[in-house]
């Protein structure tokens, strides 16, 4: 073939190849979409299935404490480090603790949070229900006219957003505890000091809006997990990659939405 | 009555069911066998209501319940006639025998726990399981008790018709024949009509009043077990025979759908095979053979001579 139509071929191969990849996003979007707004359409019937969310609460939510309480307390441990480091010679440690509390409460806390429990949480769905499917225990709930959205989707979403928000507020108390400690340990400023600094600025609204949003957060990993668990194709393989998806997908998506709010709340 | 109308099904461009036709009487124990990837699963799946067909229809008692532009929620009104045994039983992990049992009769019905009980109850003894069993996790149970707790999930609906995909396939033979013998009793005490999937002809011949075999999408055969027995067509004596090779030869090869050069078909040896020549020792060493040469020496270059 002459270069010039090879070329041609080549340009051709390659849009053919990225129309594809749109094609398959813009799908996958509305599917999402679908499945979010039919979820959110069935929660007023969770009254049905108390017992069921208030399991998934507990496997969901209070199983991930330990984990939640660990990353916390080095959490805040290393953001007093880097703020003593970034101050030094420039502002006063007094603000210190001002610095700590902004930054783990608008910031750190939600969303580190919300990462590890992405971590634990949307794998976790994502591989029950792509097993699911693929024991046909999916199929099997069609047939017996149970609504596989119903009882397996609405419960672990209503889990997560009432969850997530306990867990945030959990993680954000260990981050001043870890905080307490380095700031005891290693920096050269007086417990007093610190925890007045942190009183300095506080305004209840960073709470508000902090833990406000994990709630969104929750419903973006369960929706995501319960996406990629339904979609997922092919056996052990199909689990596997249905589980890298929903956690690269839900920690893109609660950034995506953490910038938003924060550009609302500016 | 269940009748399946020229029903069409592709994927992308494979066409998985081409015009198929079937009727299944009330009360019949009817078999759909085929080799794997015929089409026989996704038949299934549009008789259940999982699948919706490119064409064609299925109508039950003369009402058509699937058609191109049936949407999933008009079927949920037949769908309370069908009562299903899944292949690996798909029994829902999470939940005890009883609780899977109880969980579409507390969802569909307004009985009292006390009779979702003995509802239980009744329907592991149909299948020869003690109510103790009731609390037991899938987990625990064996292939045979995975499938008639399967099976009993699929009765406590009193289903019309029970379908059953594959139901021994991953059973060992006596497991195999004592769910076989579960089907037809549950055909005579229930008077139910059985829709069974499956490849073991041994089932096939035991249980099924009339049975279809697909090939590559289309229906190729639609009668009783005798009659596949008799049939001349060399792709189904092949499967009900489990052989490798075609071995019979057929007068008339437009007539049925699987196409055969008669030329090469050769009728079976009769009598022992002839032995084959051990090859002499001489002959060997002065010629070795094509594949020795090929084996052991270098290839070489045009130039005549190894390039190492």
């Amino acid at each position: 073939m002459i270069a010039p139509l090879r070329f041609i071929a080549f340009v051709g191969s390659f849009a053919r190849g990225w129309a594809g990849k749109g094609r398959a996003f813009v799908l996958g979007t509305r599917h999402y979409t679908q499945l979010a707004v039919q979820t959110t359409a069935r929660v007023p019937l969770i009254v049905k299935n108390l017992d069921i969310t208030t399991k998934h609460m507990y496997t969901l939510g209070i199983e991930s404490i330990p984990l939640v309480t660990m990353i916390a307390l080095f959490l805040g441990s290393a953001t007093v480090t880097q703020a003593v480091y970034q101050m030094s010679g420039m502002i006063p440690l007094r603000y210190l603790g001002a610095l700590v509390c902004k930054t783990t409460v608008t910031e750190l806390g939600p969303v580190i949070t919300s990462m590890v429990f992405a971590g634990r949480v949307a794998t976790g769905i994502a591989a029950e229900i792509a097993s699911m499917k693929g024991s046909e225990q999916l199929d099997a709930m069609n047939v017996l006219r149970l609504d596989p959205i119903r009882y397996l989707i609405v419960p672990k979403m209503v889990a997560c957003v009432v969850m997530l928000p306990v867990l945030t507020i959990w993680a954000i108390l260990m981050a001043f505890v870890g905080s307490a400690i380095t700031v005891a340990i290693s920096v050269d400023v007086t417990m007093y000091t610190y925890l007045d600094g942190m009183r300095l600025f506080f305004n209840p609204w960073d709470v508000y809006m902090g833990v406000g949003k994990t709630t969104v957060f929750g419903a973006i990993v369960a929706i995501t997990g319960a996406y990629f668990g339904l979609t997922a194709k092919g056996g052990a393989e199909g689990v596997g990659n249905a589980t890298t998806k929903a956690v690269v997908v839900s920690a893109v998506l609660i950034l995506i939405f953490d910038f938003i709010v924060a550009v609302m709340v500016m | 009555m269940l009748k399946v109308e020229h029903l069409k099904k592709r994927f992308g461009n494979h066409v998985v069911l081409n015009d198929i036709n079937i009727t299944i009487g009330k009360g019949e124990v009817f078999c759909i066998i085929g080799q794997s990837g015929s089409g026989k699963t996704v038949l299934f799946r549009h008789i259940i209501g999982l699948l919706f067909p490119d064409g064609g229809r299925i109508l039950l008692d003369n009402e058509v319940i699937s058609s191109p532009t049936t949407k999933p929620a008009d079927f949920d009104k037949v769908r309370k006639r069908f009562g299903i045994l899944f292949q690996g039983a798909a029994l829902f992990d999470s939940m005890n025998v009883g609780e899977n049992l109880a969980f579409p009769l507390r969802e569909h019905t307004k009985m009292t726990e006390k009779e979702i009980s003995k509802l239980i109850a009744e329907s592991l003894e149909m299948v020869g399981l003690k109510e103790e069993f009731k609390t037991k996790m899938p987990s625990e149970l064996s292939g045979g008790m995975r499938s008639r707790v399967g099976l009993a999930r699929g009765l406590v609906m009193k289903p019309e018709i029970m379908l059953y995909d594959e139901p021994t396939s991953a059973l060992d033979p006596i497991m195999t024949d004592k769910i076989n013998d579960l089907i037809l009793s549950l055909r005579d005490k229930l008077r139910m009509t059985s829709i069974i999937i499956t490849h073991d002809m041994a089932s096939a011949y035991k249980i099924a009043d009339k049975m279809a075999m697909i090939q590559d999408g289309k229906i190729i055969f639609h009668g009783t077990p005798g009659e596949i027995r008799e049939s001349r067509n060399p792709y189904i004596q092949q499967f009900i025979r489990g052989q490798k090779k075609h071995h019979y030869a057929i007068a008339d090869e437009d007539a049925y759908a699987v196409p055969i050069n008669i030329s090469k078909v050769k009728p079976r040896a009769v009598g022992p095979r002839r032995p084959v020549p051990a090859p002499s020792t001489e002959n060997a060493a002065a010629a070795p053979s094509d594949m020795a040469n090929k084996k052991f020496q270098m290839p070489v270059r045009p130039g005549g001579q190894n390039n190492q």
